[in-house]
């Protein structure tokens, strides 16, 4: 007897969970996203094609829950931009060091097909042509949104060629916090 | 430095934040609910197996 798909579920759900949170922002909105999705990977486990990538077909699902049940409408996310752009702007850099939280406000401001562009590419690991195939796009059109988030990001942050020690500063003491955190 | 390697340096420490916001969810221990939930899948998928093996006979 074949091994059964459904037995790799598990494996993907840690991977759901971080890709849904960077959808919705919201980590109670994220597991009931991902609860949905696993419930109806589970059952239509058929259309899954072995040896093909698990989590790029979870993702799809995953991703169609999303627009299909729980999107915030546009208009909410239109409101908030102005305000969030200008706090960002605005911050006064006191401690001389970009934090983790400012990273994901401005993350946050971007719009949503631009988050998951540079989730699937930048953080999941997926090709371009997995994630334009995931998010049912041109190849092409991944790769434009993949760098016009990037950009804004950049702008949002003030990451410009002047202030390089800053950006620099982040990263290590993301990588100080995490062995913390592993130690 | 060139523009195009500050070009690089910025993606890369893009990537490098998503990446970190990323994993701090997906190496988060798992709550419970999903594995009840697959616990539950299971069983249930059990229980119509075992209808359809009776229906057979």
């Amino acid at each position: 007897m074949n091994a059964d798909p459904r037995d790799e579920l598990v494996e993907h759900l840690g991977s759901m969970r971080a890709f849904a949170m960077s959808l919705t922002r919201n980590p109670a909105l994220a597991d009931d996203m991902v609860q949905d999705a696993l419930v109806k990977a589970w059952s239509n486990i058929d259309s899954f094609q072995p040896g093909t990538n698990m989590r790029a077909w979870l993702f799809t699902i995953l991703r169609n829950t999303y627009y299909s049940h729980h999107r915030k409408r546009k208009r909410e996310v239109e409101d908030t931009e102005g305000e969030l752009s200008a706090g960002l702007a605005q911050k006064p850099d006191h401690d001389g060091r970009l934090q983790m939280r400012d990273f994901n406000t401005a993350f946050g401001v971007l719009p949503e097909e631009q988050r998951e562009a540079l989730v699937l590419v930048g953080a999941g690991g997926f090709s371009y042509e997995e994630a334009a195939e995931t998010c049912g796009v041109a190849v092409g059109t991944i790769k434009s949104r993949v760098n016009r988030g990037r950009a804004r990001l950049v702008e949002l942050m003030g990451m410009s060629d002047e202030e390089p020690m800053e950006v620099t500063e982040v990263v290590t003491q993301g990588i100080v916090t995490m062995n913390q955190s592993i130690a | 430095m060139s523009r195009r390697d500050q070009t690089s340096r910025v993606e890369r420490e893009i990537d490098q934040n998503l990446k970190r916001a990323y994993e701090d969810v997906a190496n988060q221990e798992l709550p419970t609910r999903f594995t009840d939930l697959l616990d539950q899948l299971r069983s249930q998928d059990a229980t119509t197996k075992g209808k359809d093996k009776t229906d057979e006979r």
